[in-house]
Parts: structure tokens; sequence; C-alpha cells
């Protein structure tokens, strides 16, 4: 996966984001931190093809997988988890024809694989936040992207939830898929291969333990970013209201 | 009992009263599960108003009235879809802004002295003067509408359920928000002859909003609302002949009756 001198936003003329340029190797975890309006989301159009303008190059190895937060679903909306779970194969079965039974039964393994195999027959809805966000994940995961995006998604999830998202995010790289994740989380992002800081244009790139320095997160959230004693370790404020 | 069932449809006429409901419920019942998910109910009911000028320009011009009803629904459809992507409108009022304009446009055209009387009779429709080439119109069109909607169950529903992450997973959903307008236009469309522009409303909605009380799964939830639209259908039929009351009133009606009593029933829609 190689993006350079990635620019764009959603009219001509008013980048949101600019100078994105960095490179993931297969079987990479890559954190995306930055503030509100930072361009995380920006980037995740550029790579998606969504962007309404972009300039710059990215290579990608087939459509990525796109995870967004669980509350920007319908909660109202009559399905079950295995139901969201089969959309990850609507792209590839023509309207006129069933899903395949091989995909059904990748679907019930990618529940399987997030920890949610008993509640397949469940209204959607109905799940805390953190089964619905692994539901997606299986949804993610029944594509079978080389690349997945992933908003937040551990943002405000259960611990049972979380502990069972990052196995899956331990196992995804073993197979040798790129992750991005996009957080809020300093030191979550410290435990993962890479992180790209963003504030507009890309501030940082690189190993966590080079770039996560007080001074590389000051200059990606400015105001946003709280200091600890002794300025040692740095926690970046979530603000980010839904 | 069997008699107060059956009597009734020993005519022509109200055999071919109940197959018109019937075709039209094939293509009501599912589109109103959609409108509803895709919170459009007001579109559904403003979109019937938007018919006026097509209807007009059709009389005026001598054109099939059918063909000036289509083209005044589908010409309100990309309106209102116009306007609703302008942020400074909300979708309502980007419903009202298309819908008054179009909706006066047809007034000041109907003043027109060569309108002829016919257009009353389309705006409130007439079950039981359905002929049968009134039929095969409306069997084509619904059918017409009943089809798309199969074809594009999973990306309608892609694009409602999960608005951010459809195009990744293969659907547009503006263009889905447009077809799904489109669909409403045809089958608005297809009712005017039978149960008129204005009373269909009442049998996209109430069916597929009393299938939605009652049920917790989308292709479920489909079906019963095909069943519950032709259920009303026939029951208005009945209450019809027999109290001798208005047929597509009483088709109306006994939809809203059905919605009614599914309000009885434990709801399932929210967690």
């Amino acid at each position: 996966m190689r993006i350079a001198d990635v620019a764009g936003g959603y009219a001509p003329g008013a980048e949101v984001l600019r100078g994105v340029t960095f490179a993931l190797e297969p079987g990479t975890i890559a954190a995306v931190l930055g503030p509100n309006g930072g361009g995380k989301t920006t980037l995740f159009r550029a790579l998606l093809g969504e962007l309404a303008f972009r300039t710059g190059t990215v290579e990608l190895d087939g459509r990525p997988a796109y995870v967004p937060q669980t509350d920007r679903t319908r909660l109202d909306f009559p399905v079950s988890a295995l139901d969201v779970v089969l959309m990850g194969a609507y792209g590839r079965t023509p309207a006129w024809r069933r899903i395949a039974r091989a995909d059904r039964q990748a679907a019930r393994a990618a529940l399987g694989r997030v920890g949610l195999e008993d509640v397949a027959r469940k209204r959607f809805g109905a799940l805390s936040g953190g089964q619905r966000q692994r539901v997606l994940i299986a949804r993610a995961l029944l594509q079978d992207s080389r690349v997945l995006l992933l908003d937040e998604p551990l943002s405000g999830v259960d611990t049972a939830s979380a502990v069972r998202i990052e196995t899956v995010f331990d196992e995804l790289r073993a197979e040798g898929r790129i992750l991005l994740v996009a957080t809020h989380d300093v030191e979550q992002a410290r435990r993962w291969d890479r992180v790209v800081c963003l504030n507009g244009e890309q501030v940082a790139f690189g190993r966590p333990a080079e770039v996560l320095t007080t001074d590389v997160l000051r200059r990606t959230y400015g105001p946003e970013l709280v200091v600890l004693a002794g300025g040692e370790q740095a926690v970046a404020v979530d603000h980010h209201r839904h | 009992m069997l008699d107060w069932l059956t009597d009734p449809f020993a005519s022509d006429l109200m055999r071919r009263a109940l197959a018109e409901v019937l075709i039209l419920a094939l293509a009501c019942g599912p589109l109103g599960v959609w409108v509803l998910l895709y919170r459009q109910s007001y579109a559904a009911e403003s979109l019937s108003h938007a018919m006026l000028p097509g209807l007009v320009i059709a009389a005026l011009v001598g054109a099939p009235l059918l063909l000036g009803a289509v083209g005044g629904v589908l010409a309100a459809a990309v309106a209102i879809a116009l306007a609703s992507r302008d942020e400074r409108l909300g979708g309502d009022a980007a419903v009202a802004v298309a819908i008054a304009g179009l909706f006066g446009l047809g007034a000041l055209l109907a003043l027109s002295p060569d309108v002829p009387a016919r257009l009353g009779e389309l705006l409130f429709g007439d079950l039981l003067g359905v002929t049968g080439s009134d039929l095969v119109e409306a069997a084509v069109l619904a059918g017409g509408v009943a089809v798309a909607l199969v074809l594009g169950h999973r990306r309608l529903a892609l694009s409602v359920f999960d608005r951010t992450a459809a195009p990744s997973l293969g659907a547009r959903p503006g263009r889905w928000e447009l077809v799904l307008l489109v669909l409403l236009a045809i089958c608005t469309a297809a009712a005017v002859r039978g149960l008129g522009n204005l009373l269909v409303v009442a049998l996209i909605l109430a069916p597929a909003a009393a299938a939605l009380n009652l049920v917790a799964r989308l292709p479920v939830a489909l079906g019963l609302a095909t069943a519950l639209a032709g259920l009303a259908g026939t029951l208005g039929l009945l209450v019809s002949y027999h109290w001798e009351v208005a047929a597509g009133a009483s088709v109306a009606l006994a939809a809203v009756g059905v919605f009614a009593l599914s309000l009885f029933a434990p709801a399932v829609r929210h967690p």
C-alpha cells in the first residue's frame, strides 16, 4: 500500500488534507491519529475512492473494507446480526442471485471469529455497542479485503469487546493484511506497528517509538493536547461528539 | 358468512376492482416499507399532489392522462432529489418547496377552460370503473416497481442501514434514494385510475407501517406488508359493496384500520 503526496477535499480549491505520503507493508497495523477535523475521515475517503477532489497517487491491493463507528448505522433497521455480516458479500453477488452458500458459511465463521456466533439471529439494534462494533468488523472480514480501514473501533466499547477486537487485529496482521485504525488513544497507538499523525496535513509517519514524541503530538493536536506531569506522557483529549 | 365474502365478486365489475387492488398491493406493500425506512413518507404524500401539472398538461395537449401522471411525478421526484441536495434546506423543506411549486403550476394550468372534466375523476380514482386495459397498465407499472424492488433490495438496504460504509460495500446512497423516489412516482401513477393519487398513499404507507410494527426482519416485513395491502384492498371492497360506500375511500380506510390494529401488538421496531 503506497500513498504519495495525496491531497484533497470536498470542493475544488478547498483542501481538507494535503501532503500525505507513506507506505505500509502487508501485515501492518497503523494508527491514524489526529484531532477532530484533522483529516482522518478524509484520508479514509481518499483511500476508498470517494473523495470528490483528490490529487496524488494511491496504490492499493484491491478495494479496502471500511468499518464505521457503530452509531453511524440505523439501529431501528429490521436486520439480524447475521444479516449485517452478509452485507459484506453484497458487492460480489449479482442482484438476481442468492447469496452463495460459501458466503453464508463464511459469514457465520466471521461472527464466530469475533465471538458472536450465539447472537447471529438477534436484532442488530438490540446488541450492545461493543457487540455491534464486532458485527461490523465481521462484515469487513466477509469482504475479505487486503486493506481494512477502521474508524475508532475501540471507542466506547466494553472491555470484553475491546479484547476480542484487538485479538482479531493481531490475527489479521498475521494473515498479512493491512489495518489503518483511526483513534484518539495515543497509548493504543504505541502498541501498533506504525502511526500516521494528521492535522490538515501529514505531521509525521513512522514507528510509534520514534514518532510519538510530545513535540509531534503537540503539532498534531495543538490545544487538545494535555502533557502530564514530568513531560514524559501526553494525552489527546477526545472532544469527539456525534 | 361465505356468501358475504363471495357474493360481491360475482360481477365482472367487482372482480376487476379486486384484481386492481391486488395488483397495486404487490407494489404498494413492499414500496411502503422502503419509504418508511428511508423516512420519505412526507415525500410519498406530496408526490401525489405534484402529479397535478403533468395531468393538466396531458389533458391540454390531448396526450394520455396516465402519461401526464407519470411525467408529473417523475419531474417531482427529480425536483425533490435536487432540492434535498441543498444543505441549506432540510429534507422536509426541500419536499415542500418542490411540491408547492409544482402544485401551484398545476393549479395555474388547471384554470384553462380547455381542461376536461375527467381530470377530477383521475385525481380521486374510480375503482369500480376500471377496465381491462386499465388493469394491464396497472400490472405493467406495479409489476415493474415490484421487480425493481426485488432486484434493488440489497443496495436499498445498504444505502439506508449504513450510509457511510455503503459505497465500500457496493451501493451509492444518493443514487438509491433517487431510485426509490422514481419507483414511488411510478407506483402513484399506476394507482391513479383505480384509487386516485390521493388515496393510494394510504395503501402504500399504512400496511407497511403495520408490518414494521409486527415483525423484526426485513424480508418478512416486505412480504407481510404486501399481504396486508391485499387484505386491506379486499376488505375495503367488501365494505364498499355491503354498506354501499365509495370503493376507493373504503380501501384507504381499511388500510388505516389494519395499521390501527397493529398498534395493539407488542412493539418490535426498537431495541
